[in-house]
């Protein structure tokens, strides 16, 4: 790896990335405190050594909420962004290789998924699905699909119309095999870019979901829902509307950083995202 | 540009006859009996049937969609199970706040994003770009019911300037209609001017870099003439698509920001629909929502062949 691959946004971006998702799973083993158990005699104490940012209206510990409070906004942005990634990346790629009915019935079905926001699926599949985390990467991940569909279908066009996948076709490979061996090293360095961009979106969809009843349920804490909880007792106690707040705020930035560095990185000429698309 | 705005129209409405469909059908599949939501666990097996009768339940699935559909298109989808009034005034009367809110997030974040993301363009590499680079990258990265939280920590708890939430109605006057609307139009513009901010600035650094921008200069034309004349116009084309885009999620901004605020908007009616089994609210709040979506869509690809006489003729 040379040093232009290690650019100081990539840096920065996988620090904050890691940081997060590593203090999501220390959570599930260790925090502080059980962010579940209540301690009312101790409700609203202020930040201090024993609590280092204090105790919420229910005495339960802030610090440790906050830690396992990641486990959903990150957890859920990569599933759904896995979900998106898989179906739209195979669906786009299978799409340029064949042209004619296949390929416009599925650009077609990709438009058609563009009309409906992530938080209008959520809607529709509540009551299906139950609300929760479920729920939302389901809702999350479908909305990624179409986006993926785009990005491979726009990739891979030229792949497939190159010797070697003539050759390939030649030796009779299907175009499943073509797919993941040519095509899919091809557009890997555009995807994984698309990838971490996305993820940023995920973790502010999941936080909206949470933060309106539609993910993470109640007792399990979650960014979102602590910002609910908090806005209520805005005048009492700003803090606990302050902490989650900046949580979602640093890992969107850490995704968006690790985007950009990426791109820095695999890019350099902007050929994958026109810079001026490249925003989200 | 007439063959381009028909086959626009025929996907359009090919695009809202599947979502009709998907919608209807998504509505079918949710557990529980609306008749048992409204009369409860304890009603007896023959009110229930009396209601469902009433409510067109008992009816087969395709003659309920044909209903539903047939209504929408005369504008008058059904009547709603919890507040007993036609789903077109429901909906008529919550748009009268959810439009103008979302229309003055709109021109609030048009209004701020875009002379920013110009001001730096103009200054590139300065400490005005990178200081607008800085705050973009923190607008974009705020979720915006928690800024819509601070801005009410700071301008309704504490200085007490404005309304902390609720809607007085229009009949009150527009003036603290206006006044409710302030903080929920800054909390959904913000993030989306930091977007707007970046893209413009983006696009405008690349059209000034183009070869025809250079022979400007070279007639004789200052820098900001040959901005204003010839690198504008070039420049706003991608700020179009990045509208376009990003009306989804200004949408479902508004749909959260009215729950923050208290709006008497269609973000809150279709949640206590959803809560309230009001099936056919919810399935007709929701085709709007796409099939605003939708339109939107077909008019920006059509202001694109507009204002781009290269996507005209590739069409």
């Amino acid at each position: 790896m040379n040093r232009d691959f290690l650019n100081a946004r990539l840096l920065a971006g996988a620090i904050i990335v890691g940081g997060v998702c590593l203090m999501a799973l220390i959570s599930l083993v260790w925090t502080p405190y059980d962010p579940l158990k209540l301690d009312i005699a101790n409700r609203f104490a202020p930040p201090g050594p024993r609590h280092w940012l204090g105790t919420d209206q229910l005495g339960r510990d802030v610090l440790s909420l906050l830690m396992r409070g990641a486990v959903g906004p990150v957890g859920v942005s990569i599933s759904a962004v896995t979900i998106g990634l898989v179906v739209g990346a195979t669906a786009g790629m299978l799409a340029a290789s064949s042209g004619g009915v296949a390929s416009y019935a599925t650009l077609r079905t990709s438009d058609f998924l563009f009309a409906f926001p992530a938080l209008l699926i959520a809607i529709l599949l509540r009551e299906t699905l139950g609300p929760g985390m479920l729920n939302a990467m389901v809702a999350i991940g479908i909305f990624y699909i179409p986006i993926f569909i785009r990005v491979s279908y726009g990739a891979s066009l030229p792949v497939w119309r190159s010797g070697y996948v003539a050759a390939a076709r030649v030796a009779g490979r299907g175009s499943l095999w073509i797919a993941t061996v040519h095509v899919l090293p091809n557009i890997a360095g555009v995807l994984t870019v698309h990838t971490s961009v996305q993820l940023s979106l995920g973790v502010l969809a999941e936080a909206s979901l949470s933060y309106i009843g539609l993910g993470v349920q109640p007792p399990q804490p979650s960014w979102g829902r602590m910002l609910l909880e908090a806005q209520t007792l805005l005048p009492i106690s700003p803090l606990l509307a302050i902490a989650p707040g900046l949580a979602i705020m640093v890992t969107v930035m850490g995704f968006n950083l690790l985007g950009a560095g990426l791109r820095q990185a695999l890019d350099p000429r902007g050929a994958f995202i026109p810079e001026s698309e490249a925003v989200r | 540009m007439i063959r381009a705005f028909a086959a626009g129209v025929a996907s359009l409405l090919a695009t809202l006859l599947v979502a009709s469909v998907v919608i209807f059908a998504a509505m079918q599949v949710l557990p529980g009996d609306p008749a048992q939501v409204m009369l409860g666990v304890n009603a007896r097996p023959d009110t229930l049937a009396a209601l469902r009768e009433q409510l067109g339940l008992d009816q087969p699935l395709a003659v309920r969609y044909w209903t539903w559909v047939s209504g929408l298109l005369t504008g008058n989808p059904g009547v709603s199970h919890t507040y007993a009034v036609p789903v077109s005034d429901l909906i008529a009367a919550r748009l009268g706040v959810s439009l103008p809110l979302a229309a003055l997030a709109l021109a609030l974040a048009v209004a701020i994003g875009l002379p920013l993301g110009m001001w730096a363009a103009a200054r590139r590499g300065r400490a005005v770009d990178r200081g607008v680079l800085i705050v973009a990258q923190l607008g974009i990265a705020v979720p915006n019911f928690w800024l819509a939280m601070l801005l009410v920590l700071l301008f309704a708890v504490t200085l007490r300037w404005l309304p902390p939430g609720g809607f007085p109605g229009w009949d009150a006057g527009a003036g603290p209609a206006l006044l409710a609307l302030v903080l929920p139009a800054v909390a959904l513009a913000l993030p989306q001017s930091a977007i707007l901010a970046q893209v413009m600035r983006q696009s405008l650094v690349d059209v000034l870099a183009q070869d025809f921008v250079r022979t400007a200069r070279a007639k004789g034309l200052t820098r900001g003439q040959a901005l204003r004349r010839h690198a504008l116009r070039n420049a706003f084309i991608p700020i179009l698509s990045v509208l376009g885009l990003q009306f989804p999620f200004l949408l479902a901004g508004t749909i959260i920001i009215e729950n923050v605020f208290f709006l008497p908007g269609i973000g809150r009616l279709v949640f206590q629909a959803v809560n309230q089994r009001d099936l056919i609210v919810v399935q007709s709040v929701v085709m709007l929502l796409v099939a605003i979506v939708a339109v939107v869509n077909l008019l920006v690809g059509l202001a694109y062949a507009a204002v781009d006489p290269r996507v005209r003729r590739a069409a």
